[in-house]
């Protein structure tokens, strides 16, 4: 089957792969069905009427049959019934194998789901240990997670398709969700449910990767943010650190705690600014920090005006944070 | 036919006072104009609770009062700024109640972004650089409607949180007595 960034035919998980077998079986009986249906008017429409024994009150033939007739329903019915048995038991062992992947999760994480970007949390049995990042997760491949599923302001839904199906996120209700990813790579998840004006620019980048390139990637995530070394770096720390930018936003190892904006400790590391509406970039981030409003209009991030020198170092500050 | 074309045209006048409901209040969500600035009343040593003659209310206030999107996003802001860590939500704490009509510095929508923008004595934090104006003015709008001060159909009608307390909505409007200290 085709390989890709967003595609639900990908099966590279458990539960998609599982799908995408018994959505070939269902295919494959539906088609046989099909064209025996398709075969059958075929034949009755070439053969036509029989001509010379009319099955008419007038010939005193009205009662008889052909003698075909009986035996085909019941084979006709016979099919039916095997067939959807079939269909019943197929989607049966699908549920119960794409279930046993909760009964023994080696990763738990959390999201959040927020208007219009995704707080995840790696939870761990030591607060010290954990991870806190946005609108990206990291998977080891073939190590069951499971993801606690929540909502802070309207219904969301979490839909990776290469790795499994959508899960709502409810406000004031917990879901959940389980994956096994059996394939390095990196998909693209998205919100499947109306969240608002910016419902399309929320996205999520997902990096399935093997086991020691993760928890290289959990030590990195673990450390405070980067210090800056050069001038401009420095006054773009400052600004940050006392200005609007950490009323909202918090960078572990420096005083900005804001706890309603994406957590910026690694940010310069995502491969994606503003919940997958641009890739990282120089360029991009510029025009991000300059004016929010005019790149994802209505987000919650206010356009602040800053001076270009102000910009600059804000900038600077950001690409800092690997 | 005359009854005929007076009932066809009292249709599509009744249609055409419909599709003007559907007229929706503008959002300005960069703030407007760009780049505004929040009033500053005087230098920190004239800034005394009382009786003053305030000066003429802030043009820019129009935009703020009664607009729905302005007032929803000072509710979010007031969540999310934990201003009911000292405020409650709106009944007072630490901080003086925000539900009634008693106002130290000013109860007009100017005064209350003065207050926030920057601060006052005894503990109020100043907002200013740790919020947008822009921001400030939203909050300001939304405050004014813990005591009733907003058109009823601009005030939300539900919490952004579970919540124990009257919608909005249904808010009494307290009339604006500018208090001294003393009184609270």
């Amino acid at each position: 089957m085709s390989s890709g960034f967003q595609t639900a035919l990908g099966g590279e998980a458990l539960e998609s792969s599982n799908f995408l077998t018994l959505f070939i079986v269902f295919l494959i009986v539906s088609a046989v069905m099909y064209l025996l249906i398709v075969a059958a008017l075929m034949l009755g429409l070439w053969r036509g009427r029989s001509s010379d024994e009319p099955l008419t009150v007038e010939a005193g033939r009205h009662h008889a049959t052909n003698p075909m007739f009986r035996p085909a329903l019941i084979g006709w019915t016979a099919l039916v019934l095997v067939g959807l048995v079939a269909l019943t038991i197929g989607s049966f062992f699908t549920d119960r194998s794409n279930a046993s992947v909760a009964r023994n999760p080696q990763l738990t994480l959390k999201i959040v789901a927020h208007q219009w970007w995704w707080d995840v949390q790696y939870t761990t049995h030591e607060a010290s240990n954990a991870v806190r990042t946005a609108n990206e997760i990291h998977l080891p491949v073939g190590v069951p997670a499971e993801i606690t599923l929540e909502s802070d302001n309207v219904i969301h839904s979490l839909w990776i398709p290469n790795l499994a199906g959508k899960q709502d996120l409810i406000p004031g209700r917990v879901t959940d969700i389980q994956l096994l990813p059996r394939k390095v790579g990196t998909y693209r998840g998205q919100c499947a449910e109306f969240c608002g004006v910016q419902h399309a620019h929320m996205a999520l980048d997902v990096t399935v990767q093997s086991k020691a390139d993760f928890e290289r990637w959990v030590a990195a995530q673990q450390r405070v943010a980067f210090a800056p070394t050069t001038p401009l770096q420095i006054a773009g720390y400052r600004y940050v650190t006392t200005h609007e930018c950490s009323s909202c936003h918090s960078i572990a190892g420096t005083t900005a705690n804001g706890q309603v904006a994406p957590d910026l400790t690694h940010f310069a590391s995502r491969r994606s600014i503003a919940a997958g509406t641009m890739p990282m970039s120089t360029g991009n981030l510029y025009g991000w920090v300059a004016d929010p409003q005019s790149q994802k209009p209505g987000n919650h991030m206010p356009t602040m005006g800053l001076s270009p020198t102000e910009l600059h170092a804000v900038v600077a500050y950001l690409e800092v944070l690997k | 036919m005359s009854s005929l074309c007076r009932n066809s045209c009292l249709a599509a006048l009744a249609v055409a006072a419909l599709l003007g409901g559907c007229d929706r209040q503008e959002r300005y969500s960069r703030g407007k104009p760009l780049g505004e600035t929040v009033p500053v009343s005087g230098s920190p040593d004239t800034i005394f609770p009382g009786k003053s003659t305030p000066p003429p209310l802030d043009p820019r206030a129009a935009a703020y009062e009664g607009n729905a999107y302005a007032i929803a996003q000072g509710q979010q802001l007031f969540n999310w700024m934990n201003c009911s860590g000292c405020h409650s939500n709106g009944g007072g704490g630490m901080g003086p109640a925000l539900m009634d009509g008693q106002w130290r510095y000013g109860g007009r929508i100017d005064q209350i972004a003065a207050s926030i923008s920057e601060g006052r004595p005894n503990g109020m934090p100043a907002w200013r650089s740790k919020l947008t104006a822009d921001q400030i003015w939203q909050l300001a709008a939304y405050v004014r409607t813990l005591s009733g001060q907003e058109r009823k159909d601009a005030v939300s009608a539900r919490a952004d949180t579970m919540s124990n307390t009257p919608p909005e909505t249904q808010t009494v409007r307290q009339p604006i007595k500018q208090a001294d200290s003393a009184q609270q």
